[in-house]
């Protein structure tokens, strides 16, 4: 092959033996070393990392909860209660897998949140945004299936209930529910293959975590003012500046998770899931994972059956074309003085949705969740793109570094005014 | 002139290897797809016999028939009035109490609720039972009357019958 490419060297001879035959020590330089993170990030862009290393934690607890888990109907729930009981450290494994996957969501949540408010989706990286979108599409998938493993009462019923889901699509919805539980209703031939699932997905997730981060690393991450890299003044080396401060991101999350894993480890179950399945009683209220919630108070806002399927799976699908619904070139919502209060009105309503998911729908609460998903549809369709037609933005700032100088002398900051200041002048002159 | 017919010759061998390639793969794809479907044990479940010589006027069992529950219930004349004042016309799956039932006392339906698959409240006599004194399904709110029939909320379609046959008097046979 190509004996003249060119090799990077390294003091290592070790180093420089591997990177001859496989360039991994240079690409790693390159992606996680020397790669050039805005220097005005804030702790949000921290939350990346955080759902990494989450999702290896859950990896990890979940492959050794398998290896005492057992998925039979007659077994499985005995067998959770053993690991919780007589397996060394399974409470430990079990509530770190729990409660993981509560502050998964926490974390992708803020992680969304923040590439919404801050316009992360936008150009160049739409497609970012679309592989974040499947990330959370199969975790959603992924928690839903381990939350019937235990075979508990919530866990047999909720997947009775998402499961009939299918059932709403004309003519094959039938066939596609037998298909998917491999009975006529939900029994061992569908606890098997959940299991399966469950266990295989999160490694779909991983790989596809992967071209996410390759797909950020290519344009380079967005920062708080929206604006791109324009000299080396205006970046940090990933390591070691932000590798520092993701790792004290991750204490702070630690210290948070342990909290609840040691001191409040059932917090977010729901009681009714340490009750044995019984296909023959349905418990009086099914609530699914507080997560999901949002998603459940629209689906039951419709008062169709499928109507309120349509409009749940599309309260997800209406994501992927976000970056298409909004025109305005401003990414960051500090520099959008309309668009930013609905974008804070989205945030507050998709939590108010989420409460009344978890309540019964009925009365005022049916009434909160119909304004609710009246907003969340009306903010994709008619806010964003309507917003960014009328709305007439702030002025940039020219450069990540004038940001800086203008909250060093406000006054003469050349930000608002569109000139360079006098600090910007220097900082280019280092 | 001489590399034309080449060239075709060559197209025609690429384009059936890829199609009998294509043809291959959804071949081999088909015994994974088809074994997610109910096993042969499954679908042989078979037929259950129900004693119904112990159940009072009024009075309703659930028993389990494919994993699922049946209701028989033994009617009031009160509610086989109320059932059979109904108009079909003015209800969202329109039938009529008589196409429901074998004989009018004896009321036999799948307990799944067809909006979801609960269980719908109404067995048991402290249960609550709905507006229209039939079943209620208590996750999303869907009423049933008393021929198990949709009268309100978001399910689509009135409580399954299953195939049953009267043995004699007192025996069911359900499936």
């Amino acid at each position: 092959m190509d004996q003249n490419r060119k090799v990077h060297q390294f003091k290592n001879p070790v180093l420089n033996w591997i990177e001859f035959r496989l360039p991994i020590i240079s690409y790693f330089k390159k992606e996680y070393g020397d790669y050039p993170m805005p220097k005005n990030c804030n702790y949000f862009w921290s939350f990346g990392a955080l759902a990494t290393i989450t999702l290896v934690t859950m990896i990890v607890s979940g492959i050794f909860l398998a290896m005492n888990y057992t998925p039979h109907t007659d077994m499985a729930f005995d067998s959770v209660e053993r690991i919780m009981r007589d397996v060394n450290y399974g409470w430990l494994m079990r509530y770190i897998h729990s409660n993981g996957a509560a502050f998964f969501f926490i974390i992708v949540y803020i992680h969304i949140v923040r590439a919404m408010y801050f316009g992360s989706y936008k150009y160049p990286r739409e497609l970012n945004w679309i592989l974040g979108v499947f990330i959370f599409l199969l975790m959603m998938a992924t928690s839903f299936l381990g939350y019937t493993l235990p075979w508990g009462q919530m866990s047999y019923w909720g997947a009775t209930v998402i499961t009939n889901l299918f059932s709403a699509i004309p003519i094959i919805g039938e066939g596609l529910k037998t298909w998917l539980l491999g009975d006529y209703n939900v029994g061992n031939a569908t606890l098997n293959r959940f299991f399966a699932l469950h266990y295989v997905l999160p490694f779909v997730i991983f790989g596809i975590v992967g071209l996410h981060v390759a797909a950020v690393h290519v344009h380079g991450s967005n920062n708080p003012d929206g604006i791109d890299i324009k000299s080396k003044n205006d970046s940090v080396n990933f390591f070691p500046y932000m590798l520092i401060k993701d790792t004290i991101a991750m204490c702070a999350f630690g210290v948070a998770i342990s909290a609840v894993i040691f001191f409040g480890p059932n917090l977010m179950a729901e009681v009714d899931n340490y009750i044995p399945a019984d296909p023959l009683v349905t418990p009086a209220h099914i609530v699914p994972n507080w997560y999901l919630a949002p998603f459940y108070a629209i689906l039951r806002a419709v008062p169709d059956k499928l109507g309120g399927v349509l409009l749940m799976f599309g309260a997800i699908v209406i994501l992927f074309v976000l970056p298409w619904l909004d025109r305005s070139k401003v990414r960051s919502c500090n520099y959008r003085p309309i668009y930013k209060w609905f974008m804070m009105g989205f945030f507050v309503n998709f939590f108010v949705l989420g409460y009344v998911g978890m309540l019964p729908a009925e009365g005022l609460y049916l009434l909160i969740a119909r304004v609710g998903l009246l907003y969340y549809f009306g903010f994709f369709f008619i806010i964003t793109p309507f917003v960014g037609w009328i709305e007439k933005p702030n002025k940039l700032p020219l450069s990540i570094s004038d940001v800086y100088a203008k909250n060093i002398a406000p006054n003469i900051g050349g930000g608002e005014k569109g000139m360079p200041s006098p600090a910007m002048q220097k900082d280019t002159n280092l | 002139m001489a590399k034309k017919p080449k060239n075709k010759r060559r197209d025609f061998l690429q384009l059936s290897t890829v199609t009998l390639g294509a043809v291959g793969t959804a071949a081999f794809i088909w015994p994974f797809l088809k074994s997610m479907s109910p096993a042969e044990d499954t679908l042989a479940a078979g037929s259950t016999e129900v004693d119904i010589s112990a159940i009072e006027e009024g009075q309703s069992i659930t028993i389990k028939w494919r994993g699922k529950p049946v209701f028989i219930k033994k009617r009031t004349k009160d509610e086989i009035e109320a059932a059979k004042m109904v108009q079909a016309g003015d209800l969202r799956d329109p039938q009529d109490d008589a196409d429901r039932v074998q004989k009018e006392e004896w009321l036999v339906l799948v307990g799944v609720c067809t909006h979801l698959g609960c269980v719908p409240l109404g067995q048991k006599v402290s249960d609550m039972k709905g507006e229209y004194d039939g079943w209620y399904c208590p996750c999303h709110g869907s009423h049933y009357d008393t021929s198990g029939r949709i009268r309100k909320g978001p399910a689509p379609k009135n409580l399954d019958v299953p195939p049953y046959t009267f043995l004699n008097d007192t025996t069911i046979k359900i499936g």
